[in-house]
């Protein structure tokens, strides 16, 4: 799968963080930061929730 | 699925924000399941119908439309409505904001152009109204009956920082004013608000942003507990095959060692999946770190926990002056909330921190 980020409509809620730190980072400067473009499929589940969670829809995923 | 709005389910953050302001449209903040399509849940929707009332022994729903529902499983999300002030008179131009009618409602009386905008109650929903007004170049004055916005969520800082955002925009904020009755200009349209100093205040267009009462009074003779939203165990059951979630649901926070209502958009999408799955006897509880945001300006406010009043407060990253720092609060030795404003990344650490129980010197500690 791809994760894909609309980074205008991302405003760093970081919930996708806390749903799936391997592949999502906010960092010190508050910018997202995707670690795995490319996560493995074991991940989908934490990656799906992290869809789920963001309040501005700003990841999808491409499979 | 039986909802009183005619619409198919929706988000509603964006209706203090990017659709009042005219930046979004309607189809952009349609509620879709993550990777399908809403119709490939095959849901019998009854939109625009309220549910009258609960008959729980014969497990059945009168409806508004006379008709009525059976289940086995009922999830009682019936949410909650904007409170209107004591003696609030039906006037053109006075407006609440809950649904996406009321924020179509106001962006028409936006489009007019008023001349002035009152934003009654700084509570999140009149801020971010008064921040969507102002940037659309109106005149805003925001009234707030306390001393300090959200006195008791915020503390006296941190809420008279938030007043003093919206100065920095140029809103007129007016705090310990209240309203005491509205001027009619004699065609049924609000002409002014009079304020509790007695001063009167011109205005065109009255934005009532006061809260929100619990949605319950449907659920009267049903046999249901109801106390400030409907009453629900810990795994949010309130009765046998029954669950409730969201702003009406009342449960007990086994995480936070107390019952609470939440009025948060997190919650709603959580405790809603965690309701569901208690139907299907999933028995685990339901014990989340609240947490939510507010935009207003270009300022994001990020609260994760439960801040209340009299709890110690110790700002301990950036600064107040700069309008982006890291405020802890502390209760009985323990850390119980955090508020960040433009700082997202350590929110969800500390709000990690609120959930593993760190104390309030373990908390202090990692501010370093």
């Amino acid at each position: 799968m791809r994760v894909v980020v609309d980074f205008d409509l991302c405003e760093s809620n970081a919930l996708c963080m806390k749903a799936a730190p391997e592949v999502f980072e906010v960092r010190d400067d508050d910018f997202l930061y995707v670690l795995q473009e490319n996560p493995p499929e074991e991940l989908r589940p934490k990656v799906e929730e992290a869809v789920r969670r963001c309040p501005k829809q700003a990841i999808t995923l491409e499979d | 699925m039986i909802g009183d709005e005619p619409h198919l389910p929706y988000d509603r953050p964006p209706l203090s924000k990017q659709v009042l302001a005219g930046a979004w449209e309607p189809e952009r903040i349609a509620l879709t399941p993550v990777g399908r399509a809403i119709d490939d849940l095959a849901l019998d929707w009854r939109l625009g119908v309220a549910a009258r009332s609960l008959d729980l022994g014969a497990r059945k729903l009168e409806l508004s439309d006379g008709s009525t529902a059976g289940f086995d499983g009922l999830v009682i999300a019936t949410g909650a409505r904007a409170r209107t002030l004591p003696r609030q008179p039906d006037l053109e131009g006075i407006h609440v904001l809950r649904t996406l009618d009321d924020c179509l409602a106001l962006r028409r009386a936006f489009d007019a152009t008023p001349s002035r905008v009152v934003v009654v109650g700084a509570g999140f929903i009149g801020a971010e109204v008064a921040a969507t007004a102002r940037e659309r170049g109106f005149d805003v004055t925001l009234l707030e009956a306390l001393a300090v916005p959200l006195q008791r969520v915020l503390g006296d800082t941190v809420g008279a920082l938030c007043a003093d955002i919206h100065r920095d925009h140029g809103v007129d904020v007016r705090l310990s004013t209240g309203v005491s009755g509205f001027v009619d200009d004699g065609r049924g349209q609000v002409a002014g608000v009079v304020l509790s100093d007695g001063a009167t205040l011109p205005a065109d267009v009255v934005v009532v942003g006061v809260g929100v009462v619990p949605n319950v009074e449907w659920l009267a003779g049903s046999g249901l507990t109801v106390d400030n939203g409907v009453v629900c165990d810990e795994t949010c059951l309130a009765a046998p095959g029954v669950v409730a979630a969201g702003d009406v649901a009342c449960w007990y926070n086994p995480r936070l060692g107390e019952a609470m209502r939440v009025e948060h958009w997190e919650n709603a999408q959580d405790q809603g999946a965690h309701a569901a799955r208690r139907l299907l006897d999933a028995r685990d509880p339901y014990a989340p770190v609240p947490w939510f945001w507010s935009d207003q300006y270009d300022r994001k406010i990020q609260l994760a926990g439960r801040s209340g009043p009299g709890d110690e407060v110790a700002i301990v990253d950036g600064s107040l002056a700069d309008r982006r720092f890291v405020a802890l609060y502390g209760r009985a030795g323990k850390l119980v909330g955090v508020l960040g404003m433009n700082r997202p990344r350590p929110v969800m650490q500390y709000r990690a921190l609120i959930a593993n129980g760190a104390s309030w010197a373990e908390a202090l500690a990692f501010a370093g």
